[in-house]
Formats: C-alpha cells, structure tokens, sequence
C-alpha cells in the first residue's frame, strides 16, 4: 500500500527530491513521497556498485516505473557503503515506505559541508508548494 | 498550443481520483489506483477504460462495401452485419495509416472505429478515395465509447457469451448500448458504444457492477504483454504491413491500396521484422532504444504478469525467430533480451 506524504523534519532535503538522514559522517539516501507520487509504482532499481563514490548533484543510480525512468541525484558526496538489496528485489518498497526501508543507499560522506546546503523539511515543503 | 480535448466521462475520472495527462491531444486518466493493481484486475476480473477519445467513421451506401474493399487491407467479403474485423487502412507503399476495426453495421453500412491521433487523416483519406454511392461522416462526437475487459466482464455486466469479432445491440441499466466482442487486452470482453449523453450513466452502471476503473498506463501494458502494435509506436505509414508483421490482415489476393507493393515484399520476404522480445537481464527497456545488429525498441515497458522487461522491435529478418537473443542499449549499459512469440503473456504461465 502507497505511503501517504510526508516529509520528516529529521532529514535534510535535495531539491531534485532526494533526501539524506545524516548520523555522524555517515548518510542513508532515498527519494522523497513527492518524487515516488510522481513516478508511480516502482518496478527497477539500478543501484551503484558498492565501494565506489557518488557526487553532490550527480546521478549514482535509477529507479523506474512501469511509464517512467528516473535518475538519483545525489545530495552529497562519498563512498557507498551499502546498497539496499531490499530494494533491488522488491522496487515497491519505496512506495510502501519511502523514508524506512524504502532507503536506497548508505554512504560515508567525504565533505560534510555540504550538509549546508541541502534543505530542511520545511523549506522542501516550501519548494514543492512554490512549484 | 492547442486546447485539450475532454471526453463526456472527464468529471467522472476527476471524481474517481484519475490522474489525468495529455494522450493524442485529449486528457485522459494514465491511472486511478495504479497501473500494477488495474492491469491485474484486468487479467484476472474485469476493468473498464474510457477509450471515448477514439473515432468512429461511418460510410454507407450502395457502393460502401466496394469502396472499403479497395482501400482497406483485410478481406471485407468474410464480413456479414453482425461482424468485426482487425483491418488497415494502408497506403499506396503499403504502408499503415491506420490500424482499425470496421463493424459491418447492415448490409450497405459500415462503421470504423480509428485510433484518436489518426482520426482526421483517416477522414481525408477515405474522402479522397470516396466513389460514388458512398457517404463517409466522421461520427466521432456523436458517441463514447468504454472497453470492459477481463475474465469476468461478460459475467459482470450480465451480457451473453458470443464469439470475438461479433457485434450486437443490447442495453445496460435501460442505456442502449452497442457491443462489440472486441477489444486491446488479449482478454474477454467487451467495447460498449453509446450515444455521447448517455456516457454518464454507462460509466456509473459498470462501475456499480464492481468493475475496476482503468487508465492509459494499464491498456498499454495489457497490449504489449499480448504483443499488439500501437499504431505511432509499432507501426505506421513508414513501414509496409508485411514488415510489420500484420500479413494475416492483409488479403494480397484482392485489391486494394498499396496491395502490388505488400505482394512484392510478401514474395521475396521483408528485410525488417517487427517482434516481440522479452529481458533476460533485469532492464527495462523503452522505445528508441537501439539493438545491436541494426534494429529498435518500438515500446517498451515492464510486464506486471511475468514482472521482467518487455517489448516490440524492429529487427533484421535473420534475428527475427524466436529465441534470438538481441543485446539492447540500455542508456549505454548492453542488456541481453531474447525474441519470443507472440503473446509474450499467455494465460497458462499465470
């Protein structure tokens, strides 16, 4: 079942629709309620391999629907730690719970001032009313 | 930029929660609930689609069947009232204009039901051709037109069982309706016409049957898993009926427009075929994509029945038989597919 929209105060926000929940130099990835909403069910995710890097505001990855393909932006730069092979296997989690185990990767971040320049929740909401 | 066109049911999709978008110049529901769960109800229930957008042409007079024999492709002759028949209007290179249904209506009066984008191309044309004693008027506004599609449809709306390709006028919750065993699914079902006004109170009488509402996203899906072509994807003016794999619709023993060119192309076999394919690595692929070997994705999707990548391409003749593999360029990345019969989905594997 479809998640209802949320944005949770605790993560930090990408305007492209991504988020990133920071715990030390640590950070999990994922696409926002907006961003799943648009897309529909998902139906593949194309995940980067674990171990290599991904760059703030550069794609790492895909996730598509039935009608739609989809680049992951990054909000951050890093080392992959860890994909979520749940959802390579079973795509619809992101729809289910996209802030949960929806998650899509887990990196060490390599600047963390970029953390600034990402969005909090409100601003995000902001954004989305604004578009 | 142009106005989009609604159909009589439009409040009704509003109402149903439909997200509407943009399809052949009207807007028109991709989904309600979601195109997994609507393409399942209609494999394994029934759902029902507004397709009000499509045309319908009719052409009437004494001359009418002559006149259609001679620019559609398949064999009006097999037609009796009561009848439908998959045909094309082709092109003097025999290439398709349009892919239709024609229902012979009575004896001297025949209706075309075209696809929406094609509707005023195939209008000139058949004007164009028209010989006297024929009249063609596009009745497109006068009528709505709902699929009801899947196992249970006929059982849903209390119609009879009757052979594909059949027509009859019946009624529904007192709504005259015309019903063609017809359809875009590879299921049972049903194409129920009725007069425009009445479009309303047909939508509400299905639904109340317990039909699931359906949008675009779900009817291409259902097509592709059967292997249908949709005319601006899969075929079009620019390929010849036989390349497109549509031979069986074509009677190159009659004539009609664009016969000599399909007979030549029949005769020393096309260099190009359209097929079906299915993923053997987990890719989805989507139309434009290239092959390797010289061909390309004309749709393609997810299949929610077998839940890997499907799709149709055009590809040399010599990679054209079943259980070819084809490497597909996925945005860069070589994904290996392999060519199957079509339907690619059939009931048993379910």
């Amino acid at each position: 079942m479809a998640a209802i929209e949320s944005y949770p105060d605790e993560l930090r926000y990408h305007p492209e629709h991504d988020w990133a929940r920071v715990d030390g130099d640590e950070a999990v990835l994922g696409i926002t309620w907006h961003a799943v909403d648009a897309l529909g069910e998902l139906v593949h995710y194309q995940p980067p391999e674990a171990g290599g890097t991904v760059s703030k505001d550069a794609s790492y990855g895909e996730v598509e629907s039935v009608k739609a393909v989809s680049d992951l932006i990054s909000p951050l730069s890093g080392e992959v730690l860890e994909v979520n092979g749940g959802v390579v296997s079973a795509p619809e989690t992101v729809n289910d719970d996209p802030y949960g185990s929806g998650w899509l990767i887990r990196i060490r971040m390599s600047d963390p001032s970029e953390l600034d320049s990402l969005l909090d929740a409100e601003a995000y909401r902001k954004l989305l009313a604004d578009q | 930029m142009q106005t989009l066109r609604r159909t009589p049911l439009y409040d009704k999709h509003v109402e149903s929660g439909g997200r509407l978008v943009p399809f052949a110049g009207w807007e028109l529901p991709v989904q309600y609930e979601g195109v997994i769960p609507e393409h399942r109800a209609v494999r394994t229930d029934a759902g029902v689609f507004d397709v009000s957008h499509m045309g319908e042409i009719e052409v009437e007079g004494p001359s009418a069947h002559a006149f259609l024999q001679g620019v559609l492709s398949n064999d009006l002759e097999k037609l009796s009232p009561g009848d439908a028949q998959y045909t094309l209007l082709t092109n003097d290179e025999g290439g398709i204009i349009d892919d239709v249904i024609v229902y012979r209506t009575d004896e001297h009066r025949y209706l075309l039901v075209v696809n929406a984008a094609n509707r005023d191309t195939d209008f000139r044309w058949l004007v164009e051709h028209e010989q006297r004693g024929s009249d063609v008027r596009d009745v497109s506004d006068d009528y709505a037109l709902l699929a009801v599609q899947g196992p249970r449809a006929l059982e849903r709306l209390g119609l009879p069982k009757a052979r594909p390709f059949t027509w009859a006028m019946s009624e529904l919750d007192g709504i005259e309706v015309m019903v063609g065993r017809t359809g875009y699914t590879g299921e049972e079902g049903v194409e129920l016409a009725c007069m425009a006004e009445d479009a309303r109170a047909l939508w509400d009488a299905v639904l109340g049957r317990g039909v699931t509402p359906c949008g675009l996203g779900a009817r291409d899906t259902l097509r592709l898993e059967v292997g249908y072509p949709l005319h601006g994807n899969d075929i079009g003016p620019q390929w010849d009926a036989i390349s497109s794999d549509l031979g069986w619709a074509c009677a190159l023993g009659k004539e009609f427009s664009g016969v000599a060119r399909l007979r030549e192309v029949a005769e020393r076999g096309p260099e190009r075929k359209r097929v079906a394919f299915r993923m053997v690595e987990d890719a989805i692929p989507r139309q434009g994509m290239p092959i390797e070997g010289g061909g390309e994705v004309t749709s393609g999707s997810f299949s929610p029945m077998l839940e890997v990548g499907i799709g149709l391409a055009y590809v040399p003749t010599a990679m054209s038989e079943a259980g070819t593999e084809l490497t597909i360029d996925v945005r860069g990345r070589p994904a290996r597919a392999e060519v199957v019969e079509k339907p690619i989905y059939r009931k048993k594997e379910a």
